[in-house]
């Protein structure tokens, strides 16, 4: 499908030419019914989770799917919430509830990531500028130690934390979270951010040397403004794992810190969904991250693709 | 930690022989300021080894115990990782300065992984339930042998593979739309961020939109569908393999925007003439792809692919939340599995040994993929 170009159409008059065209129509018409399937397939979900948040009971049984035209749209589902316009004034304690749970996901996704993307950009800088020895271990044997731990899956983890945070007292704690969320994106932000530093030519640095500054100086004012670009994207791409990570918050949280994906599964469980109040909170959930999604696709990308193409 | 020998994986060759930023400095450090940085770190060392065995003769019950919790320990320990930055600097000067940017992440990865693992396997080789009062009891390979005769386990083991062989779907599927992207288009961005979207958003939340609402038997979009194509009671959780395969099919709905993108880069960075002469030679279309842009995508779509196996197999949050393992253990992952061990039972002990030999699974399979790998990437001369 690549190799389908746009043919200048210089000659209409013969047969050959006309069969061509016939062929490019075609082409196109595959190309946009797949763009659009697939554009279905993605977003249809997220379309249904938003509108069902709007239905009552018989608008979900019998299947209506376009809120003013099938339905009346009704806030029943965010009112249980304590988000309905006329729930916002009053004090609520679902409200209160679902505040906490957010306010939990933001503080622990917002601060590992920031605490990943610090430590991550400083030892990705060290490693691609200097070489460094620990007894057998060379600067590859130690960006190898960081990127294996994208290896480890996190249930091995999970229990030994357990037990350790138990006797720390860190249990149920947001710090306990951010560490362990910190830990869990660190090697992704080396593998982008070892990336970035190594299409920085170090003569920039060596400059800034030569004029006098320090080498930590010289990467603060020199070097952390180039790569921002970079940063930025690595710290999106650690956002959108932590704020969605559900496994270590299930496990080492109870009530003080559990965060929103730990609040809608424990939804679920109960018999009899309620599915207007379930979609809300599920819509609570995603929206965040489907802005951040469509406002800084690109970071996104870039961080992606980062590591795939050398 | 598992640091297998294997070769670095892909990426910017990282520099082995010396300093890429050579900087000539008149290091003279005064003895004093040296005496110092190692005053500080053996100091704090020993204070921190000092609470250790303190706290440790407390637990024992040796001592009438002070602290609730091993706070003050932590407290000791992170006091000796700051002055061991420290010292560095004081002791080496221009060296410690460099070795302070990767010092922090080495001693955070270490003190989060290789002694929670150290401690895991103290654990696995123990009987330990949470909640029954008898603590912990070493119990030697009791543990491993009840392991070899846990059909479940092997289960789940068996169906990871399953899961891991969708990848080829997924590949293939991610390839197709990576092409589409990179065809000539209008809207593109539109079609890239509507593509884009599943990943962002949480598997709990997918679980619920799709596993337990849009797939629901009555009500259901996706049911109703099936209705009206003439399956007369869809339900997708049912039968094993049904539910199996609506598993792969959700998780690859997070996942194939993940292995689009990468692999979207890996044909942006193919220099447009490459195709522009091999149609020139009379490759066209399906051939151009095959005996072009598909070798060129070759070290890109297996980077993809191994890092895609790697998320694949932490894969848990969907199976706990739509089915639970079930039906009768079809679509059980081994995170689920040791998850509902530890929340039905509470069993750590156990637990911890399945996650441990996990891991030891992953190792070995994990080093045996990457040396394909790298044999299969090496260009060909």
């Amino acid at each position: 499908m690549t190799t389908e170009t746009v043919e200048a159409p210089i000659f209409r008059d013969s047969e050959t030419d006309l069969r061509h065209r016939a062929r490019w129509w075609t082409g196109r018409i595959a190309i946009y019914g797949a763009l659009i399937l697939w554009s279905l397939i993605c977003l249809f979900p997220i379309y249904w989770t938003l509108t069902t948040s709007f239905k009552m009971a018989p608008n979900v049984m019998q299947g209506h799917l376009i809120p003013f035209v099938d339905y009346q749209p009704s806030w029943l589902g965010f009112r249980s919430l304590g988000l309905s316009p006329d729930t916002f004034a009053a004090e609520s304690t679902p409200r209160a509830e679902f505040m906490k749970r957010f306010m939990n996901s933001v503080v622990v996704s917002l601060s590992s990531s920031a605490l990943a993307v610090a430590l991550g950009s400083l030892a990705a800088y060290g490693l691609s500028r200097f070489s460094y020895r620990w007894a057998w271990m060379r600067n590859s044997d130690i960006s190898f130690f960081f990127l294996s731990q994208l290896i480890l899956p996190p249930v091995v983890l999970a229990l030994p934390f357990l037990v350790l945070y138990k006797a720390l007292g860190l249990l149920d704690t947001r710090i306990g979270l951010i560490l362990l969320y910190t830990l869990t994106v660190l090697p992704i932000v080396i593998w982008i951010m070892r990336d970035q530093f190594a299409g920085i030519p170090t003569e920039l640095e060596e400059a800034a040397l030569v004029d006098g500054l320090s080498i930590w100086g010289a990467f603060l004012t020199i070097i952390l403004p180039i790569a921002l670009p970079g940063m930025v994207a690595a710290f999106i791409l650690s956002l959108v794992l932590t704020w969605n990570e559900y496994f270590f918050a299930a496990l080492l949280t109870s009530t003080h810190a559990n965060t929103l994906p730990v609040m809608v599964a424990s939804q679920t469980g109960s018999q009899g969904i309620n599915w207007w109040s379930m979609a809300a909170l599920s819509s609570a959930a995603i929206l965040p991250l489907v802005l951040v999604g469509i406002l800084l696709e690109r970071f996104i990308i870039k961080g992606m693709a980062a590591g795939a193409v050398k | 930690m598992p640091a297998p020998p294997v070769p670095p994986e892909p990426g910017p060759e990282l520099n082995t022989t010396g300093d890429l930023l050579h900087v000539v400095t008149a290091d003279d450090l005064p003895p004093a300021r040296v005496a110092l940085g190692r005053a500080l770190i053996w100091g704090s060392g020993v204070l921190l080894v000092a609470l250790f065995l303190l706290q440790m003769a407390q637990s024992m019950g040796w001592m009438t115990p002070w602290f609730e919790t091993w706070r003050p320990t932590l407290y000791a320990y992170l006091t000796w990782a700051a002055c061991l930055c420290w010292g560095q600097v004081l002791m080496r000067g221009e060296q410690g300065k460099r070795v302070l940017f990767v010092l922090p992440a080495v001693l955070f990865v270490v003190s989060l992984t290789v002694f929670p693992l150290l401690f895991g396997i103290l654990i696995a080789l123990s009987d330990w339930n949470l909640s029954s009062p008898t603590g912990r009891q070493f119990n030697g390979v009791a543990n491993i042998v009840q392991m070899w005769h846990d059909p479940f386990y092997w289960n789940a083991l068996g169906n990871m593979a399953w899961y891991c062989l969708a990848i080829v779907v997924e590949y293939t599927i991610a390839f197709g739309l990576a092409l589409l992207l990179n065809a000539e288009i209008r809207a593109r961005k539109f079609f890239r961020v509507a593509f884009l979207l599943p990943l962002m958003l949480s598997p709990v939340a997918v679980s619920w939109m799709i596993g337990k609402s849009m797939l629901e038997p009555r009500f259901g979009p996706l049911a109703r569908l099936g209705r009206a194509l003439g399956w007369d009671t869809p339900s997708f959780f049912g039968d094993p393999v049904i539910a199996k395969l609506t598993i792969m099919a959700m998780d690859a709905w997070t996942y194939i925007p993940f292995m689009m993108i990468m692999l979207l880069a890996g044909l942006q960075a193919i220099p447009r003439e490459v195709q522009e002469a091999a149609r020139v030679d009379g490759a066209s279309g399906w051939r151009g792809f095959w005996e072009v842009t598909f070798p060129l995508m070759l070290p890109v779509s297996v980077t993809a692919i191994l890092i895609r196996i790697i998320f694949k197999l932490k894969l848990a949050d969907i199976v706990i939340n739509v089915t639970s393992g079930g039906p009768g253990g079809a679509t059980d992952t081994v995170t689920s599995f040791i998850f509902r061990e530890y929340r039905d039972r509470s069993n750590v002990g156990y637990g911890t040994l399945l996650a441990m030999v996990y891991l030891v699974v992953i190792v070995i399979v994990m080093t045996i993929l990457m040396k394909i790998a790298d044999r299969f990437t090496r260009p060909q001369t």
